[in-house]
């Protein structure tokens, strides 16, 4: 691993609710290099709330001995360095790109406005960095594209533009929050590999959340695997079949075997006692 | 008004398959849009004149008898009634009505004794002023105090917006009305009391549009335009209270609503500064909801206030169909409610066009 980027000691994220305090994310620790990072889990394991606290966007209630990025310390950085962070430093791709783009906004309008928060460009460099964009993504007419709203846009083209619209000011790292969860199975493998390339030749780090373990395998560097906000296991994805821990097992043998015949498919074993244990990173 | 209805959606893509080779026009798609359109305003004008007829036919008042009176011979009555068409069959008089409302033509008035329309020009314009101006404020304010509320949701700016917009709403105009009167006429004199003008300055000003403050500007009487303007204060001001309240209640639920948006969380992601994404990102979308809510606002406050025009001797039009109804002169009050049924409908018709510019997902 090459020198951390990011640095998570024991962040723990909660939320005050009318039945109690919920605990989202309770005390993980972790460093990212520029290095493709997976964090997966199943709903509710904390995983997506643990990428918005790094960027201060979460409505829960943060504590953290340590979240710092390149020498900076997010805890209570000033919103105005979160700002000049956000974006430009530490981006970040949502899920869904019917909801996650403004609909009354042309896309090309929404990634060339990405690009002059964080820099003095007029309106017409912005356009023309945003089209460039649109080429890198591979979107064949970037005139028509850029001209076009939310809802004339196909989901994969839509993540696409996500994809555009997160990488134009640059930043060293990327959160990838389940973004190709809400995608045709077809359409995922496209957006993935633009991804990939992108990270892979703008030397990015990447913390890719997802549920799907085996996506994650195929596409990360490391992967830690979450149950109930805490982390059960990190792995190396060269080493998946090392796993030791009885929840990873589980998620790896969610997906039947075509070669193998299955009468029924294994039930994922949960225990809370899992839970009981704060040191759950190794 | 919903942009997109699931069940026409599918159909049209059916037949867009079908019609993959040959794109039908765009020009002719959007002439056949605005023609639906145009036709669908047409038939609710056609509705209203039926239903204005209607009502004006089942009332129990006898149109003849409020014009001979009482005491009139059987002859005399027999020859007003032949003259109003009375005897011609339902739908002939339908026709007729509608040809003379076609012309402007609403009869006239048995109070005033003139043209019902006559009537209507003189005293619309009264209430057009009120309307338009207690409007403008309310959105002014409204609009601003929804938003502060939403991004303080809970907080003590919150409550009391919330206060004062219970207040604006539930405190009855009557009383708020002259009590105002009372402080800021009686008590205080900083503001004229009721009426639209002080009597010295009538008829100095040539009416144009009726609208005294357009009048005096457009003549330079500056001394009646800031007379008129000050009368304007109180009733304005009272029915303003009301549209700000409910204005900056939706716009609050509307604002909290897209808060809580995913495409919200993009902005910020992108580094945006909260004021961007408050008023650039969230509000355009607010917007597109606020434009029916502002359109009805103002729908209804040209009806006429009847409690203001009433408490400040507002000469306008709800006090005019009012009056009208106590007297039993149908005519006026069948006309003033045709007019009023036309504004509120135009108003309608020009939110939708709006409503249609400024939401991209209705273009199409």
């Amino acid at each position: 691993m090459t020198t951390p980027l990011l640095s998570v000691e024991n962040l723990s994220v909660s939320f005050d609710t009318p039945k109690g305090v919920v605990e989202a994310v309770r005390g993980i620790s972790f460093e990212v290099g520029q290095e493709r990072l997976g964090i997966v889990g199943e709903s509710g394991s904390g995983k997506s709330q643990t990428g918005r606290a790094i960027l201060g966007l979460t409505p829960g209630r943060v504590s953290a001995d340590r979240i710092e990025f390149d020498g900076i310390d997010l805890r209570n950085a000033p919103a105005r360095t979160m700002r000049n962070i956000r974006g430009r430093r530490i981006s970040m791709i949502m899920q869904d790109p019917r909801y996650s783009l403004n609909p009354v906004m042309t896309v090309g309008w929404q990634i060339a406005e990405a690009y002059r928060v964080h820099t003095n460009a007029n309106r017409r460099e912005a356009k023309q960095r945003a089209l460039e964009m649109l080429v890198t993504v591979r979107i064949r007419e970037p005139e028509k594209v850029y001209g076009l709203y939310p809802h004339q846009v196909s989901g994969g083209m839509g993540q696409r533009v996500m994809i555009a619209m997160m990488l134009i000011p640059g930043p060293d790292l990327i959160i990838a929050d389940e973004p190709t969860s809400a995608l045709d199975v077809t359409v995922q493998l496209q957006v993935l590999a633009i991804l990939d390339d992108m990270v892979r030749d703008r030397g990015m780090g990447l913390i890719f959340i997802s549920h799907d373990l085996h996506l994650v395998s195929s596409f990360c560097d490391r992967i830690l695997v979450m149950y109930g906000g805490q982390i059960m296991e990190v792995l190396d994805t060269g080493a998946m079949h090392r796993a030791e821990h009885p929840y990873t097992k589980g998620l790896l043998n969610c997906l039947p075997d075509l070669a193998r015949r299955q009468e029924t498919l294994p039930v994922l074993e949960r225990d809370a006692d899992w839970l009981l244990s704060r040191d759950g990173a190794p | 008004m919903a942009p997109n209805a699931g069940g026409v959606k599918t159909s049209s893509d059916a037949a867009e398959q079908d019609a993959l080779p040959v794109p039908p026009s765009p020009v002719l798609a959007r002439v056949a849009a605005i023609a639906k359109h145009a036709s669908s305003i047409l038939l609710t004008f056609i509705g209203l004149t039926a239903i204005t007829f209607i009502i004006g036919r089942v009332m129990p008042a006898d149109p003849v008898l409020a014009i001979v009176g009482d005491r009139a011979s059987q002859d005399v009555y027999d020859a007003v009634r032949l003259q109003l068409g009375l005897d011609k069959p339902l739908i002939q008089q339908y026709l007729i009505y509608l040809s003379n409302i076609a012309q402007g033509d609403f009869g006239t008035s048995i109070m005033t004794t003139r043209p019902v329309l006559d009537d209507i020009i003189r005293f619309f314009p009264a209430t057009l002023e009120l309307a338009t101006i207690a409007t403008i404020f309310g959105v002014l304010l409204g609009i601003p105090m929804g938003v502060l509320a939403a991004v303080n949701q809970g907080r003590l700016i919150d409550h009391i917006i919330r206060i004062i917009g219970l207040f604006g709403y539930s405190v009855p105009i009557f009383w708020l009305g002259l009590v105002a009167l009372l402080v800021f006429y009686a008590g205080l004199g900083w503001l004229p009391g009721p009426g639209r003008i002080e009597v010295y300055y009538d008829g100095i000003v040539e009416t144009r549009s009726g609208i005294i403050l357009l009048d005096s500007a457009l003549q330079g009487e500056w001394e009646i335009f800031r007379n008129a303007l000050a009368h304007l204060v109180l009733p304005a001001a009272m029915l303003a209270t009301f549209a700000l309240a409910y204005i900056a209640r939706m716009t609050r639920s509307f604002m909290l609503d897209q808060l809580n948006q995913e495409y919200i969380l993009t902005a910020r992601v992108k580094g945006l500064s909260e004021g961007a994404v408050i008023w650039k990102h969230a509000f355009r979308n607010v917007l597109v909801q606020l434009i029916t809510i502002i359109g009805l606002t103002y729908a209804s406050l040209l009806e006429g206030s009847v409690l203001t025009e009433t408490i400040f001797a507002w000469p306008g039009i709800g006090q005019y169909i009012t009056t009208s109804l106590f007297n039993a002169d149908m005519n006026a009050v069948i006309g003033g409610t045709v007019v009023v049924g036309f504004c509120f409908v135009g108003i309608n018709v020009l939110s939708d066009i709006l409503y249609r510019i400024v939401d991209p997902r209705a273009h199409d």
